[in-house]
């Protein structure tokens, strides 16, 4: 029974584990910019420069209002890359130019501002950069900051900026990556004239995202490209995959130490009461009823077994819901996977029905074994057994 | 079926047992009859046998050759779960130890049978309490076997083995665990169930006050049949003289 218990205790708490920590990077990548689906000009993906903008936003803007499902926050965002530098250093990042109201409701930026403030509407000089990026410039609050980016008409344009807000992120690459413009002022900069590079949805329900992506697909011109999460996060994806791949294989080794658990206490129940078996079939008991009662025993065995493992399990989970794993100490290992620095267990019912189904049947199936050595013995070589 | 026809038949049964590299016949061509509702017992010193063919009568064991026929059914050409049927339906056994289950009162012990035929409850409990109370045992239908002596305890299984009104009864040294009075008791009330409910009767015993309440006697001695005789004013075997 303790086989069981401890199998289905770390079938669910593990599993619960592992589920927690692949939701933290989907969502962790989902509200870095990325958001459920995204619309670009066709060819952005394959080059994001300048050239490959949305000029229209109307179109899109109408196939959003009538396709998105109520709930659903939507914002255009300009996005290049360029070059950062002050009085001492220089660096690659990305210049995001955003709506700052809309932007709060679609990505972490709304809400990750530590020191300063956030971005107001119709702020031309202001600029949000990440506290990792402050730390490398050897610069803070208050000081200038100046991007240089290649304009519309591909010569290098540049604009000094006022550091107004200091923001953190789950990772410290995401930090040093994105500075935050308000829109008005990078299309200025960039001459785009009313262009964005991409909008970004993010949806009330994520389990809507394939819908919701290839309805967008089906309305919008050919101009246009949608990508859903999975297409823009390919790495997340590939780790969902092996995750799903990683609990199967857990499972297995699982089941296979809890199986001979199982097999082992069942052989030696039907071994220490052979005699009995050898009267019951003495007087009469079929071995077919012989194999049913030692499956009967199996059966509670399973069931009070689970029963105890699911409430540990679950228990376990409870635990640690409010304070998760804490792994700021390799915080550098765990950002180069995506991970985020505290694990939160996140229990999915649908591996806890996985993982009671999996130990249910085939832990029945193992107590055959058992059972049918059980059936087996003739009655004069059970009663003589001693 | 008539009342003289023959409820066990045996021809030529031979059993061996093979223990490591070593060969123990235990049956070398047994060939005999009972017919229904006799009192028989099987006498012979220990290893003649006597128990393994109880055995096989019984469905308990299977010979490895000869013919044995057991009321009406060929024991040689049943599946293990047509013997268990066998055993359910046409077989009653009271052996050595008792072999009652422990957990059961003695009652439930009684009980167990018919419930495994499929008798409904209220059956089951009715016929149960009366063979308990024929076996002298009515106030002791609750207690476990733990709280029975042995000679109780042993009435209970004979109780268990006729309860089901089996065409045979089959006991294998029924008084050995017993002392003399207790044993002449509980044969005593073996006779009256033979006299009374027309049971076949077939012991497997060494003891003389056991022989004594046969009316007839087989001698096995090596595997074999040595002698069989019916009761007339007393066996003579000169093994026992």
């Amino acid at each position: 029974m303790i086989a069981v218990i401890i199998g289905v205790w770390s079938m669910i708490f593990l599993g619960a584990l592992m589920r927690g920590m692949i939701e933290d990077m989907i969502e962790n990548g989902i509200a870095t910019l990325t958001g459920h689906i995204q619309v670009h000009h066709k060819g952005y993906r394959d080059d994001p420069v300048i050239e490959n903008s949305i000029a229209d936003l109307n179109t899109i803007e109408s196939a959003l209002e009538s396709l998105l499902p109520p709930g659903t926050q939507w914002t255009p965002r300009v996005r290049v890359n360029g070059i950062a530098s002050n009085a001492r250093h220089s660096d690659g990042v990305t210049l995001v130019g955003i709506d700052p109201e809309l932007e709060a409701k679609v990505s972490f930026i709304g809400h990750a501002v530590t020191q300063g403030r956030y971005l107001t509407l119709d702020e031309e000089n202001g600029i949000l950069v990440g506290k990792a990026l402050i730390d490398k410039f050897e610069t803070k609050l208050g000081r200038k900051l100046v991007l240089m980016s290649q304009d519309t008409s591909g010569e290098i344009a540049s604009r000094s900026f006022r550091i107004v807000g200091v923001f953190r992120a789950e990772m410290e690459a995401t930090e040093k990556q994105f500075a935050f413009v308000t829109m008005h002022a990078a299309q200025r900069m960039l001459r785009l004239q009313g262009d964005i590079s991409e909008v970004s949805i993010r949806l009330k329900d994520q389990g809507e995202t394939d819908r919701v992506t290839n309805a967008l697909k089906e309305t919008l011109p050919s101009a246009y490209e949608v990508h859903s999460w999975r297409d823009l996060l390919p790495l997340l994806s590939a780790y969902m995959r092996l995750f799903d791949g990683f609990m199967w294989l857990w499972y297995l080794v699982v089941f296979i130490a809890m199986g001979f658990g199982i097999v082992n206490t069942m052989l030696m129940a039907v071994f220490e009461r052979i005699r009995e078996f050898g009267l019951l079939k003495a007087l009469g008991m079929r071995p077919w009823w012989i194999i049913k009662e030692v499956l009967a025993e199996s059966f509670f065995l399973l069931v009070i077994g689970m029963a105890i493992g699911n409430t540990l399990g679950l228990l376990s989970v409870l635990a640690l819901s409010g304070s998760g794993i804490d792994l700021s100490a390799l915080a550098a290992g765990t950002e180069y996977v995506g991970m985020a620095r505290v694990i939160y267990p996140a229990v999915s019912g649908k591996d806890v029905a996985m993982a009671n189904l999996m130990v249910f049947i085939l832990g029945l199936l193992v107590s055959v074994y058992p059972a049918a050595k059980a059936a087996r013995f003739t009655p004069v070589e059970a009663l003589a057994h001693t | 079926m008539g009342f003289n026809m023959n409820i066990v038949e045996c021809i030529d049964v031979k059993k061996a047992y093979r223990q490591d590299t070593l060969e123990v016949r235990a049956l070398n061509g047994i060939t005999l009859s009972i017919q229904k509702g006799a009192f028989v017992a099987l006498a012979g010193p220990s290893g003649s046998g006597k128990t393994t063919m109880l055995n096989i009568i019984g469905g308990l064991d299977t010979a490895d050759s000869g013919r044995v026929i057991v009321d009406g059914n060929a024991l040689e050409d049943m599946t293990q779960s047509e013997l268990a049927n066998l055993r359910l339906r046409n077989v009653g056994f009271v052996f050595q130890a008792y072999n009652l289950i422990p957990v059961l009162s003695a009652l439930e012990n009684v009980e167990f049978v018919m419930l495994l035929q499929g008798i409904p409850p209220d059956e089951r409990r009715e016929r149960a309490m009366a063979i308990l109370d024929d076996v002298g045992l009515e106030d002791m239908y609750n207690r476990r076997p733990a709280e029975l002596s042995g000679g109780q305890q042993q009435r209970v299984a004979v109780a268990r083995a006729i309860v089901s009104s089996p065409s045979i009864v089959l006991a294998d040294e029924p008084t050995a665990n017993l002392d003399s009075k207790t044993g002449k008791g509980l044969l005593e009330m073996m006779k009256q169930m033979n006299e009374r409910r027309k049971a076949t009767f077939v012991f497997s015993t060494h003891d003389k006050m056991v022989m004594d309440y046969a009316r007839r006697l087989i001698l096995i001695r090596d595997g074999l049949v040595a002698d069989d005789q019916v009761r007339e004013g007393g066996f003579r075997f000169a093994i026992f003289d």
